[in-house]
């Protein structure tokens, strides 16, 4: 149900690590059902580096806004500008269009980051 | 943590929301839809272009009958009400002694003697235990016909052409703030000409046994036209762009009508109501304090409610709602703020997450449908 090629956090991010040192950040499906219609994606701008769990900005959706956390130490390298004028990306492809950051990673990979079976298993418990 | 489902008040139509994939809020302890799959956005915009359909059953319903009702009712409220003809419903309130909202209700008259009472779904109970301690002496009867009554609100501009080849009523004669009674797909109801959204539009109330079918029937009839079902966020949105109370936002039991800006609802001089010498002493003195519209002036600046006015780091009012508006196309909100900054075009400062954010005040309401 999740996409098996990405790890997962317990706030609802995701991670896309490419293999290179670099990885995509972004939140899931059940995030982003959960927020409902995504009006605003409050972003830092590249340079900007974070530690693990570190809030790196804001979505925002009509009802509610949602802090978005670093799942890895990163430093930005890219932000999706198209999310500026299409917000709603985030809601219609979590994971493609929906991307929020890319960054360059600064350690090793948080340690404690969840795959696809463990983030479903997360997921499946909160809903009841 | 949250509130198992089994604890909330369901209203008639709760299966129909659930087999519409909705996703269910818990409401005031009403299991409530906040939106169907379409979403809030979506469904917004149908309601201000072509229509949507709200279950607003969970709000309450009562009856004040005999010779003592017209009495009773003008006690309890601040607005006219030998002023409503048969078939005429007004906006008004209950206030407390010192002025401020016991609730904000609409009254419908149903007979000389005859008045329908609708109030929010979370002061029910307390509007009738009111409404009941209060007509003491009033020779009428008072009865809570919440549990027996079911209500959805048709609201958009293609609402008559929808609801029409379903009555034999015709709605076009039937004027804002009006009501009939007639039937809708053969179920009687009280068809109204009101609504919480500020597009044309009408409320029906009917036997709670009969909601579903009625809702089902409207849903058919308007679907071909664009009608969709419409949640709790959208309906939020919609009234916050007309400026239209919310209780609990802008009226509690700590603001008074005048500062809400619910003046026109009082009628100082139609006789003695519950609040009168409160409102009266207020009317006389300076207000410190008043309800104006704003817009942040950034995208990423979304005020939401309850945040503080600041000035100068420290809080001087607050934020009564506020959200991202989708007819209007920028973030907007309500807020009490000091009379002396009370100007339009002039800036205030919202904190939102622990910014102090520049807004503007603007007029209101934020939108208003085309005649």
């Amino acid at each position: 149900m999740f996409p098996a090629d990405l790890k997962y956090t317990k706030d609802h991010e995701w991670l896309k690590p490419a293999g290179d040192g670099t990885a995509l950040v972004g939140i899931t499906h059940y995030a982003q059902d959960a927020l409902g219609d995504v009006v605003f994606v409050d972003l830092p701008e590249a340079g900007a580096a974070f530690g693990q769990g570190e809030e790196f900005g804001t979505v925002e959706s009509v009802k509610t806004v949602s802090e978005l956390n670093m799942p890895t130490a990163g430093e930005v390298l890219e932000v999706n500008a198209a999310l500026t004028d299409h917000p709603e990306a985030v809601n219609e492809d979590p994971y493609g269009k929906g991307w929020m950051v890319k960054i360059k990673l600064t350690g090793a990979l948080a340690g404690d980051l969840l795959d696809a079976a463990a983030y479903e298993a997360l997921v499946s418990a909160e809903s009841h | 943590m949250s509130t198992s489902a089994t604890e909330l008040m369901k209203t008639p139509l709760n299966a129909a929301h659930r087999a519409l994939n909705a996703k269910m809020v818990d409401f005031g302890g009403w299991d409530m839809p906040v939106q169907y799959p379409a979403g809030i956005l979506a469904e917004h915009e149908a309601v201000r272009t072509k229509a949507g359909l709200f279950d607003v059953s969970h709000m309450g319903e009562i009856r004040v009958k005999g010779p003592g009702a017209l009495a009773l009712v003008e006690h309890l409220t601040p607005n006219a009400v030998s002023k409503l003809a048969l078939g005429q419903v007004h906006y008004t309130a209950f206030l407390y002694e010192n002025g401020t909202f016991v609730d904000d209700l609409l009254v419908y008259r149903e007979g000389e003697e005859e008045f329908l009472l609708v109030v929010n779904a979370g002061n029910s109970d307390k509007d009738f235990a009111w409404v009941q301690q209060q007509a003491k002496g009033f020779d009428c009867t008072v009865v809570n016909e919440s549990p027996a009554t079911g209500q959805i609100a048709l609201q958009g501009p293609l609402a008559v052409g929808i609801l029409q080849p379903l009555t034999k009523t015709p709605l076009d004669p039937i004027g804002y703030y009006f009501f009939t009674h007639g039937e809708v797909a053969g179920i009687k109801c009280l068809i109204s000409r009101t609504g919480y959204t500020g597009e044309d539009g009408f409320e029906l109330y009917c036997a709670a046994g009969d909601t579903e079918r009625l809702w089902n029937a409207v849903l058919a009839a308007g679907k071909p036209a664009g009608l969709i079902p419409a949640g709790l966020g959208c309906r939020n949105t919609l009234r916050l762009e007309c400026k239209m109370a919310l209780y609990g936002h802008e009226i509690d039991d700590t603001i008074h009508a005048l500062e809400a800006g619910l003046g026109w609802i009082v009628k100082l001089d139609k006789g003695d109501f519950i609040g009168r010498e409160a409102l009266l002493a207020a009317k006389a003195a300076p207000a410190p304090r008043k309800l104006v519209g704003f817009k942040t002036l950034e995208k990423r600046d979304i005020a939401r409610d309850h945040m503080p006015v600041v000035q100068d780091g420290r809080q001087i009012g607050f934020v009564t709602s506020a959200a991202p508006s989708p007819t209007c196309g920028f973030n907007l909100g309500l807020a009490y703020v000091p009379t002396d900054l009370a100007k339009i075009g002039g800036r205030i400062q919202i904190e939102i997450r622990g910014r102090a954010v520049d807004a503007e005040i603007i007029p209101t309401p934020f939108y208003k449908r085309a005649k």
